[in-house]
């Protein structure tokens, strides 16, 4: 008769890249139950937001996370856009579209290289974070940063893209999808990461669905829920398919990410393509008042700002309802059953954001 | 198996992709955020970048004329250049606070211009 012991899993543990712990009850070498423990990284960030004025908030909110920050931003700008009344120019939503998709080719190469990781595959972890680089180099040169962009503003964009530097990034998104190529076929086709990945953590539709996944992880049980599918900023005017597999396991979860990589590069270029000439932002005249909620599509799914305003420069509440937490709840689902060396890739494969989650 | 020595003897023969640091360094982008800089004679000291600096990291008096800014807080993200009104601040390349004032950061010291 087997005995159950508790394995403390985090919050300090190689696989993660945020402090998260999973208190794992194990059965011999199998997980029964996982329990999470939460609170490592919680940073009272909806506080602060109250005492900063709309415009301050701006950089705040970048800092929820170091990976999706300019989403973020984005998120919260359209939120006081919708309560102040502003439309945004042409030019500066199909900026924002450019953004945004750079900001998911970094984070999904990030995660590759997390995820390569997770199960020992070194080479194609360094391979990714090399290829990581350049798209860092370019939100640099079009942002002023390498994370951080601080580019995005109520009203519009704060920074321009010029002729050398739409070039610029033409000419380096052709490299990244080059080397691209035989990562994705890597990752896709390898022996030894199929025999790590399919069939692990496995959640049908349904159960995806009744608890609420979203992003990559609800897109690889079937779903085909995707924010951008509603045509927020310039997807409108861009040609936009969210990708869907089938399976429910790991190895969806990874496809849906490898692929929307090539699609990311393809809607910068459409943008581009389709830059129109204008101005980047209108000037934000009066305060805020009422009540809304914003939404976009981060990497990791979509995100939720509740905000209330009245009349005056600071907002009354701001939640945020981050990606990472909703894919939480299916991430339990999926953990018992397994084995616990499958644990760290199940973990990485819903591309858990800590910081995001407890702001 | 073509493929896999067709690949060794490419790396073999092809150098290093990382750069020799601090050997070799990636020179800045334009428009790269390193550091605020400021230049005292253009400046009226009204106020403006303080008060609507995110972190507070800009001290401005007007008697005695003094503009500090504590180069630990500030997050350069420029929201001070675009409300000056006399446009007497910038963005500079360099990344001022990893090459010199370390010491000012740590131990909490105003460092500016005045």
């Amino acid at each position: 008769m087997s005995t159950q012991s508790l394995i403390p899993f985090g919050p300090q543990h190689p696989v993660f890249p945020e402090p998260i712990q999973l208190r794992l009850v194990l059965e011999d070498e199998k997980v029964v139950e996982a329990l999470p423990a939460l609170g490592y990284v919680h940073r009272g960030l909806e506080k602060i937001a109250q005492q900063k004025d709309i415009l301050q908030d701006v950089f705040l909110v970048e800092r929820v996370c170091g990976i999706c920050s300019f989403i973020h931003s984005l998120t919260y700008c359209r939120g006081v856009e919708t309560l102040m009344g502003l439309t945004v120019p042409d030019r500066a939503r199909f900026l924002r579209v450019v953004w945004s998709e750079m900001s998911r080719l970094h984070s999904h190469l990030l995660w590759l290289g997390l995820m390569a990781d997770s199960f020992g595959f070194e080479n194609l972890f360094m391979q990714a974070f090399r290829l990581r680089e350049k798209v860092l180099d370019l939100m640099e040169a079009t942002g002023g940063n390498r994370v951080i962009m601080s580019s995005c503003c109520i009203g519009g964009v704060r920074r321009d893209l010029t002729a050398d530097l739409v070039q610029m990034v033409r000419t380096t998104l052709d490299e990244v999808e080059r080397e691209l190529e035989p990562i994705i076929t890597t990752m896709r086709d390898d022996y030894t990461v199929r025999e790590r990945t399919v069939g692990i953590g496995r959640l049908t539709k349904e159960e995806a669905h009744e608890l609420g996944a979203v992003g990559p992880v609800a897109r690889g049980c079937g779903i085909p829920m995707d924010f951008r599918t509603t045509g927020y900023e310039a997807y409108g005017d861009l040609e936009f398919k969210p990708v869907v597999f089938e399976g429910g396991d790991c190895y969806a979860r990874c496809k849906v990410r490898l692929y929307e990589m090539p699609q990311s590069i393809s809607l910068m270029r459409g943008a581009l393509d389709k830059l129109p000439a204008g101005p980047l932002a209108v000037p934000v005249k009066g305060n805020p008042d009422g009540e809304t909620i914003s939404r976009c599509e981060q990497p990791r799914g979509e995100v939720i700002y509740y905000m209330r305003a009245n009349n005056t420069r600071n907002l009354e509440r701001l939640r945020i309802r981050t990606p990472t937490f909703a894919n939480l709840a299916p991430l339990l689902k999926m953990l018992p059953g397994c084995q616990l060396a499958d644990v760290p890739v199940i973990v990485l494969a819903i591309d858990p954001c800590i910081s995001c989650t407890e702001r | 198996m073509f493929g896999l020595l067709k690949k060794t003897l490419a790396n073999l023969v092809s150098g290093p992709v990382t750069r020799d640091y601090p050997g070799t360094k990636r020179p800045a982008f334009d428009g790269s955020r390193g550091h605020l800089d400021m230049d005292p004679a253009v400046c009226i000291y009204c106020g403006a970048c303080s008060k609507r600096c995110p972190t507070k990291a800009i001290a401005v008096s007007r008697e005695p004329k003094e503009w500090k800014l504590e180069v630990g807080r500030c997050i350069v993200c420029g929201h001070c250049v675009e409300v000056c009104p006399k446009k007497c601040m910038w963005l500079d390349t360099a990344h001022g606070l990893a090459r010199d004032a370390v010491q000012d950061a740590r131990s909490g010291d105003s460092q500016g211009n005045s």
